[in-house]
């Protein structure tokens, strides 16, 4: 159903018997694919590679420098701290994002009155929360004297600048990210159709409560879309730009603090025109979802189940 | 937590079974569907009061976290609309012109390909399709560099073209596999109907695959709208120029200009701004909800 099973099941499959090929229609029909394949994607990522190991402004031509752009990474402290970010943002917010996801979809399943109307609501932040409009809404809601604060001052609670206090800053593109859970809870939603309802007429005539129902058919059955989302997710999570660049009109700031790797990348390449580090920072960046999803398809082997 | 609750069922001794202890379903749904709307209200409360605060005098922005209008000032939307070099309608019609590029785009080139990933047999098959697969999951952000050195050395920065063009290109591999799924859904009887009939894979796949695809094409069409919308990276890069800017562009270029001195004018456009996505979602919905259930995109 999912890209992700797609993928697995090719690295499964063994070779079919060979049928009678079509390679002249094929080929046409391919051939916008395959430009843009050579010229706008898999081309210039094995080009930004290359560019990695140079110096280079867009002015002069890239001159090779070995492997300085590496060994700078080592000591490049802003780079670090948006390493740091990134994660703390990536590490934060997606649990807690299909956490809530999950739950909402469980609340919602079981022929619940007016799914479709909960659904919508649910699920409108996701098409709304990438926009610029609403990362200017919220720092109007996270500033000093923004929404948050006059909601916490009818309580009589004291608030704070939550978007210029480092300490506070990425918390407010943390909860910016938990608010678009919908796109993942309606994929739940989907995969709980998917269980039969007599697995848990059975279990309940087995005396089985809700929690031991949860925990022996719901979760080993929605597990391949748990990975799925949360495969997904986390690659998108890595992503995230809009929102940081203006919350802190385009500086990562206060003191850093929401300097997302990709904001990162972004100044030093098209700020600075660094463009040879801002490709050594790209492949980086591409090395290291990398590592997180393949971390999760080796870890998928122990906790996700596959029926067939 | 309630399940547990269930389960300390007090023991029937006396044989004439009272009833469970347990909330009663009317009132439990009641609890679940209270609860429900309240969670609704607090997640899209923000946005209700940014277009309620839109139609607020600035000054009032500050002090009235309430969702009812006093009074109706339309005025943000006057100073809004004209606050910046052009007037809104200019980023709005150009967000509409790469918008409708990306649109076309998608539908031609995504459709040809996955006709080919779904119907024809082809040499390492296999391994174009993994690599298809593969670039979904590729961020912009690793060949944004070689790709702007390209498009800045064909003289393309500050047009349209490298928003479009690599929509013409079926970059959107998304789209691909969400069509290629549709289409493998389709039963064969039809293509090997036509192709006795005489009928070549063009003229199969426009006469009778395409016709048949419409729901898939919607869904496309739908996530393009919006995604091409809402897209920030590309368009920043790629447009420096007030007079290209699009929507988003332009959006934050006006916060960076007027930080804190009107925002009732940046609500006000951000409202703008955000009208057409609402739209879109709600004539679209149906297939929007099918598009991520089906292909997990966002």
């Amino acid at each position: 159903m999912s890209a992700i099973g797609e993928l697995q099941r090719l690295s499964a499959a063994k070779g079919s018997p060979p049928r009678k090929r079509d390679n002249k229609a094929a080929f046409l029909f391919l051939l916008p694919w395959f430009a843009g394949l050579v010229l706008i994607t898999a081309g210039p990522v094995a080009a930004s590679l290359l560019l990695g190991f140079t110096d280079y402004n867009l002015l002069q031509p890239p001159e090779f420098n070995g492997l300085e752009n590496w060994t700078r990474m080592l000591g490049d402290e802003r780079l670090h701290q948006s390493l740091l970010v990134t994660f703390k943002y990536v590490l934060i917010s997606v649990p807690l994002q299909l956490a809530a996801a999950l739950g909402l979809a469980m609340l919602l399943d079981r022929g619940l009155r007016g799914l479709s109307f909960y659904r919508s609501a649910f699920y409108l932040p996701s098409l709304l929360g990438s926009s610029v409009a609403i990362a200017v809404l919220w720092r109007q809601i996270f500033g000093a004297e923004g929404l948050l604060n006059q909601l916490l001052d009818l309580f009589g609670i004291q608030g704070r600048g939550w978007i210029s206090d480092p300490d506070t800053a990425l918390s407010t593109l943390i909860v910016l990210n938990v608010w678009t859970f919908g796109a993942p809870m309606v994929i739940f939603l989907a995969g709980l159709r998917q269980i039969p309802a007599m697995y848990y007429e059975a279990a309940s005539v087995d005396g089985a409560g809700r929690f031991t129902q949860f925990r022996k058919i719901t979760l080993p059955l929605l597990s391949p879309i748990i990975f799925f989302n949360l495969v997904l997710q986390i690659i998108h999570a890595f992503q995230s730009f809009t929102q940081a660049f203006v919350v802190s009109a385009g500086t990562g700031g206060p003191s850093d603090s929401t300097l997302f790797y990709t904001l990162y990348l972004y100044q030093r390449g098209f700020n600075n025109f660094d463009m040879g580090y801002a490709s050594a920072l790209a492949w980086l960046l591409l090395l290291i979802i990398a590592a997180f999803t393949a971390v999760n398809f080796w870890a998928a082997k122990k906790w996700v189940f596959y029926d067939d | 937590m309630t399940d547990l609750k269930e389960r300390v069922v007090p023991i029937d001794t006396t044989g004439d079974a009272p009833p469970r202890w347990t909330v009663p379903q009317p009132v439990r749904d009641a609890g679940k569907h209270l609860g429900l709307v309240v969670l609704a209200i607090v997640m899209l409360y923000p946005v209700i009061w940014m277009v309620v605060s839109s139609l607020r005098p600035s000054s009032e922005i500050f002090r009235s976290p309430g969702l009812v209008l006093d009074s109706f000032e339309a005025r943000n939307y006057s100073d809004g609309w004209d606050a910046l070099s052009s007037p809104f309608g200019h980023f709005l019609t150009n967000s509409a012109i790469v918008v409708l590029g990306c649109i076309i785009g998608n539908l031609v080139s995504c459709s040809m390909a996955a006709y080919a990933f779904a119907r024809l047999e082809f040499t390492a098959k296999k391994l174009w399709f993994g690599l298809m697969l593969g670039t979904i999951m590729l961020p912009i952000h690793v060949i944004i560099v070689p790709q702007y050195i390209m498009f800045s050395n064909l003289g393309w920065v500050n047009t349209f073209l490298p928003l479009i063009v690599p929509k013409l290109l079926a970059t959107d591999a998304f789209f691909v596999f969400l069509m290629v799924q549709f289409i493998r859904g389709l039963p064969k009887e039809l293509d090997e109907a036509a192709r006795i009939d005489g009928a070549g894979h063009p003229r199969i796949f426009l006469r009778v695959i395409l016709p048949l695809m419409l729901p898939a094409l919607a869904t496309t069409t739908i996530f393009t709208f919006i995604w091409t919308w809402n897209d920030f990276f590309s368009q920043l890069i790629y447009l420096t120029d007030p007079e290209m800017y699009t929507v988003p562009v332009a959006l934050r270029s006006f916060v960076d200009a007027t930080v804190a001195t009107s925002w009732g004018s940046m609500f006000a456009m951000s409202v703008v701004s955000l009208l057409p996505i609402f739209l879109a979602f709600l004539i679209g919905q149906r297939y929007l909800v099918k598009g991520i259930a089906t292909t997990g995109i966002k």
